[in-house]
């Protein structure tokens, strides 16, 4: 049946508007001068460890600020509270089930509760989870995952947008290596395939390994981008 | 509280999840361009290279699109191959798994021209709106 009713033309992108809100987010970070970085993972592969030992390492030399996105509890707050640096958590709950990820508008709500003038380095810890924050940026300069070994070499080719997105692959958890049949060369050739040439540093956050090399990667972007 | 487009993303009290979130945001741009009159049906071109599964966007469509102009509407959803553009030798290649590698030369540096898309295109809409519902004033996303 021919289609009886006018067609009105729209052409417009489903993540213009969160597009737009990310866009304001990176010029409230340009204007205080403050380096944004999106950390993404599945639940438990290690982001808020490694933001400890991150902490323990750069806290002092750089002025750090936390973004946390949590679907429920301040659990990953409370743990960072010791370095006294200023932690706002967007619980993306609203009642029971929650948000999948943080988007750009959630983000905007919690840069309201951050002296952004005085971080020099924002942390915005994203919701564990391989799909959704893939598709949502937030205004961040850089993008970085973080993947533990307990999670399967097979990860990178069932969530290929996930790993195309990103700077950098953190590949916590290697002290594990030698309990697991894990094979590192194939997770390495796997990476490889959905996203060549991204920049990979093998982690264990729990005995510090790779902890330097990261800390370093995090002072160089840093510079570069305010340079 | 729900509906507090500062806070957080939800239609009438339903937390978004991926599609669900996407929905709501078609259905946020259908209503805009509807300007009050019923929408029968609507048109929406997805890249092959985003995690949508049509099914539950269609679902999650149906479920937020109850209430306002666009509830009922068609959904016509069209999937468009992964094209990618080898820096070596220009030749533009269907992208039907990974590794991406040109057809033509082999060369793996190439750039994604298509398949990354989601957006809606164009909307068909009732002339009369005397009996159509008024747009949800819920939906804030």
């Amino acid at each position: 049946m021919p289609h009886a009713h006018p067609k009105t033309s729209v052409a417009e992108r489903v993540f213009d508007a969160n597009e737009a809100l990310a866009q304001s987010n990176r010029e409230k970070f340009d204007h205080a001068g403050t380096f944004a970085i999106n950390l993404m993972s599945s639940p438990g592969a290690g982001k808020t460890t490694i933001l400890e030992r991150t902490f323990e390492r750069l806290n002092g030399e750089l002025r750090f600020g936390v973004l946390e996105g949590d679907v429920q509890t301040t659990l990953d707050a409370d743990r960072l509270e010791r370095f006294h640096i200023p932690i706002t958590q967007v619980n993306t709950d609203p009642g029971f089930g929650g948000e999948c990820h943080l988007d750009a508008n959630m983000v905007r709500y919690g840069l309201r509760d951050l002296p952004l003038h005085e971080i020099d380095t924002l942390i915005i810890e994203n919701v564990g989870n391989l799909v959704c924050p893939a598709e949502f940026t937030v205004g961040e300069d850089r993008r970085v995952m973080v993947f533990s070994v307990t999670e399967g070499e097979d990860k990178p080719l069932k969530y290929p947008l996930m790993f195309r997105s990103v700077d950098l692959i953190l590949i916590n958890k290697v002290d594990l290596l030698p309990h697991l049949e894990f094979d590192l060369a194939l997770l390495k050739r796997n990476v490889e395939i959905v996203h060549p040439d991204v920049e990979v540093i093998l982690m264990s956050a729990r005995t510090g390994e790779g902890v330097e090399e990261w800390c370093s990667w995090l002072l160089a972007q840093r510079t570069a981008l305010v340079s | 509280m729900c509906c507090d487009t500062e806070s957080t993303n939800c239609v009438q009290g339903i937390p978004l999840m991926h599609e669900l979130g996407i929905a709501a945001s078609v259905v946020e741009i259908v209503c805009r361009h509807a300007e009050g009159r019923r929408v029968t049906r609507i048109e929406l071109k997805i890249g092959q290279l985003r995690q949508i599964i049509p099914a539950t966007l269609a679902f999650n469509f149906e479920l937020v699109a109850q209430g306002t102009v666009a509830e009922g509407a068609e959904l016509d959803l069209e999937s468009i191959p992964a094209l990618g553009l080898c820096a070596g030798c220009g030749t533009e290649t269907e992208l039907h798994a990974f590794p991406f590698q040109c057809a033509q030369c082999g060369c793996f540096d190439l750039r994604i021209v298509a398949g990354e898309e989601l957006q809606v295109e164009s909307i068909e809409c009732c002339e009369e709106s005397d009996n159509a519902p008024r747009p949800s004033e819920n939906v804030c996303c």
